[in-house]
């Protein structure tokens, strides 16, 4: 769910971007602009760079062809392109000139020029700004990425590229088995709190449903909103929460039949008890006014010490750098679940996130590739580390890189997980039934429906999906 | 001198004539063309699908609720808007006791005349903005702020969804109102003070004189309010977006045409965001051309 990873907040400035953006179809001139776009852009592709192939450069890439970067301005900002990245490849090709730009709204600053086939040759396409990859993927925008994953690494020639990075990193950038994005920083999903919190009340992390509930009923009494989500603009963060709650009652297949557009997915019994559950922790243990405020707002009432528990990735900890007390500890524990479920419940969701894409018009392709291959390089990834305290998905590419508390219990929480690791794709795939999840989800945890209404909901969403002929269609 | 006007009349329009071509009337052509294709927005040739964007936008739930709530603004927002900034007007210029037969505005109706006209002066998303803090649900609200500390429970504006829109509305209202009253009013100083003079020395009451005077003779300003006013209900689009949680929410309750075509327009789907924007586009013309049609009458020579 790269895109929806960080709901950014609306500046006036981007609201009147936005503003632009309906007035592109609305008004006079905008819709010239399209008109334009519609008939431009016939491009030749040319996916080999015109250099010399060699075995420092498998994609050929021309050494004095320009570069141009495009790179999201979000929660990690620029910076590690600048400083770790970009040099990398200009130590590679000294004579290639690296054109960068960063930008929080990716769609507003791309889609023209994606429209007039006149794409930059590297694109960091995330945020809530960001560009549907099914739409690219789907009129064939992107660049299949298999010479990539199929290279030698830069690090040990005798490996290729993806034997260098943890399983699933290729399955999650992949559209109906062809891997077009690179989704490059690894993420753990689970409920966050602060370590200090805890430590001054005596409160201890749940490991269960039941010590779940006993200290949201410990905080209850403590005058601390024991559990909450920003329901105005980040009511996905809690639908993520139930479904992985879902798989760790039904197994990992509740999960993939959900993705699949399965007949019956969402009305699965699991999803139900799931969806049940979490109701009930919404009437006894939320706050209203929560579905009326942005992440931001609930964010910091947590880091003022006003929320108990909090849902999210782990880009959570380097978002509220600024905010959090210095002593605040953030902690995660995996989604507490009653024993008896078909997974254990050390349970997790992650994937990779932050996803990259070399545009399939791009003028210096090869070189957006070689770009990627240089990120998945050991010295890339450590950079990486380094600069954003994230890990990467690059296996070895953490070691010596010291994270803070939060990452660290993250990253612990993946390893006891094991196997037992889920996914969820639909999202990316199909905005509609995204936004029907976000609808229902604030509909149930704030007590205006039931669980069955829940799930009967989305299933009448994703059934009109299924039948719809004009929304293409992804399988896992 | 006469063969040589039509020349110069020629050299005068051609530059506003195609500027008008070129960015109003071909733009439009286009748009109605986009609508009949499946296309992503790139470059790749838009697919002809005929009326299939159409019929799906008729199968649309969320279609429909924001044709309601733009019809119910439609209704709504003109007609409180110009109730509103009638009674401010009427008080501003000739509601104050009358010096020897001078009709004059209330005590210190200039400068109200000023605080009115303020929200026309602020950017739209700034006022969405500002609204935010007012309507905010918990303590830190405006409002809230103050119930709270009196013990009240917080009135959650845009959480309660039968709540949502009328707090919606009462945003564009106060919008609306200061520019309107400074309409208004200066159509009032072009009333002649002497119809006002005879209708007082007929011993008419300030009610009668707003009913029998002051109105009938701004019918012209008051129609062209309207159909302002009735344009600007269509739209609504900055404080839907900025004002309205979760996207036109709480669960589309919240949501206009102007914020479907934008949320059509994110999802890449640019052959339904324009087909809704020619439904946008017939609903706003056919407004105007019934607005004029019905409420043309002589005009009152004066």
């Amino acid at each position: 769910m790269p895109e929806s990873t960080h709901p950014t907040l609306l500046s006036r400035r981007e609201l009147l971007r936005r503003a632009a953006a309906v007035g592109l179809l609305v008004s006079p001139a905008g819709a010239l602009l399209s008109a334009c776009a519609t008939s431009g852009g016939d491009d030749d592709e040319s996916p080999s760079g015109g250099g010399k192939k060699s075995e420092k450069n498998p994609f050929a890439v021309k050494e004095d062809a320009p570069l141009e970067v495009v790179i999201f301005n979000g929660g990690y900002t620029d910076k590690y392109a600048v400083e770790v990245h970009e040099p990398l490849y200009k130590k590679s090709f000294p004579k290639a000139e690296i054109k960068h730009q960063a930008t929080p709204e990716i769609k507003t600053v791309l889609q023209p020029r994606f429209a007039g086939g006149n794409p930059p040759d590297f694109v960091n396409n995330s945020g809530s700004g960001s560009m549907d990859f099914g739409a690219l993927v789907a009129d064939g925008q992107l660049l299949d990425l298999t010479p990539l994953w199929d290279a030698p690494s830069v690090d040990d020639p005798d490996k290729k590229v993806r034997d260098t990075v943890v399983p699933g990193t290729v399955d999650v950038g992949s559209f109906n088995g062809k891997p077009y994005v690179l989704y490059y920083v690894s993420t753990v999903f689970g409920l966050w709190y602060s370590g200090k919190l805890f430590k001054d009340k005596g409160w201890t992390a749940p490991t269960d449903w039941d010590s779940f509930v006993k200290v949201l009923d410990a905080m209850k009494a403590a005058k601390i909103t024991p559990y909450a989500y920003a329901g105005a603009n980040a009511a996905y963060y809690q639908w993520n929460v139930i479904l992985t709650h879902a798989a760790k009652i039904g197994g990992a297949d509740v999960l993939k039949n959900i993705d699949n557009l399965e007949d019956g997915a969402w009305t699965n019994d699991a999803v139900k008890e799931a969806a049940t559950m979490w109701s009930e922790v919404g009437a006894k243990y939320m706050d209203k006014s929560h579905e009326g405020l942005k992440h931001t707002d609930v964010q910091l009432q947590q880091n003022q010490y006003k929320v108990g528990f909090y849902p999210s990735g782990d880009w959570l900890e380097n978002e509220q750098k600024k905010d959090a007390p210095a002593d605040f500890e953030y902690q995660m524990v995996p989604i507490p679940s009653k024993s008896g479920g078909k997974m254990s419940a050390a349970a997790v969701r992650a994937t990779a996130g932050e996803g990259y894409v070399v545009p399939a018009k791009a003028k210096n392709s090869a070189g957006g590739m070689e770009y990627m291959r240089l990120m998945l390089s050991l010295e890339g990834a450590k950079g990486f580390a380094n600069l954003i305290k994230s890990p990467t998905v690059v296996v070895g590419g953490a070691e010596g890189v010291t994270f803070p508390p939060g990452v660290t219990s993250s990253q612990a929480a993946l390893k006891a997980a094991g196997d037992d690791v889920v996914n969820i794709f639909f999202d990316g795939w199909y905005k509609d039934l995204d936004t029907e999840a976000r609808a229902a989800t604030n509909e149930l945890m704030f007590g205006r429906i039931k669980a069955d209404a829940f799930v009967q909901r989305i299933q009448k969403k994703a059934d009109a999906i299924k039948k719809d002929s004009s929304v293409t269609k992804f399988k896992r | 001198m006469r063969h040589g006007r039509y020349p110069f009349i020629v050299g005068f329009l051609f530059a506003p004539v195609t500027l008008y071509v070129v960015f109003v009337i071909w733009p439009y052509l286009q748009a109605f063309y986009i609508s009949m294709n499946a296309w992503r927005g790139f470059a790749v040739p838009p697919r002809w699908v005929g009326f299939d964007n159409f019929s799906r936008m008729f199968e649309d739930d969320r279609f429909w609720r924001a044709v309601w709530h733009n019809g119910l603004l439609l209704i709504t927002l003109p007609l409180i808007t110009i109730a509103i900034a009638l009674f401010f007007a009427f008080l501003l210029s000739v509601g104050g006791k009358s010096k020897r037969g001078d009709m004059a505005g209330i005590w210190g109706s200039k400068f109200y005349r000023v605080v009115f006209f303020f929200p026309q002066v602020l950017a739209v998303p700034i006022i969405a903005v500002l609204f935010q803090t007012v309507y905010r649900p918990n303590e830190s609200g405006l409002i809230n702020g103050i119930l709270m500390k009196l013990g009240l429970d917080p009135i959650l504006f845009m959480i309660e969804p039968s709540l949502a829109l009328p707090s919606i509305i009462a945003v564009l209202i106060w919008q609306a109102v200061g520019f309107y009253v400074v309409l208004f009013s200066a159509g009032m100083g072009s009333i002649p003070k002497d119809l006002y003079e005879a209708a007082e020395l007929d011993g008419a009451s300030r009610t009668r004189m707003f009913f029998n005077v002051t109105l009938p003779l701004l019918r012209d300003t008051v129609q062209v309010a309207w159909v302002y006013l009735g344009i600007a209900a269509f739209d609504a689009f900055a404080i839907v977006n900025v004002l309205a949680i979760a996207d036109g929410g709480p669960d589309g309750a919240t949501t206009v045409l102007a914020l479907e075509i934008y949320r059509a327009y994110g999802k890449n789907d640019f052959g339904y965001a324009s087909a809704l924007g020619v439904a946008l586009f017939f609903l706003t013309i056919t407004f105007a051309a019934l607005t004029l049609r019905v409420t043309r009458r002589e005009a009152i020579e004066y």
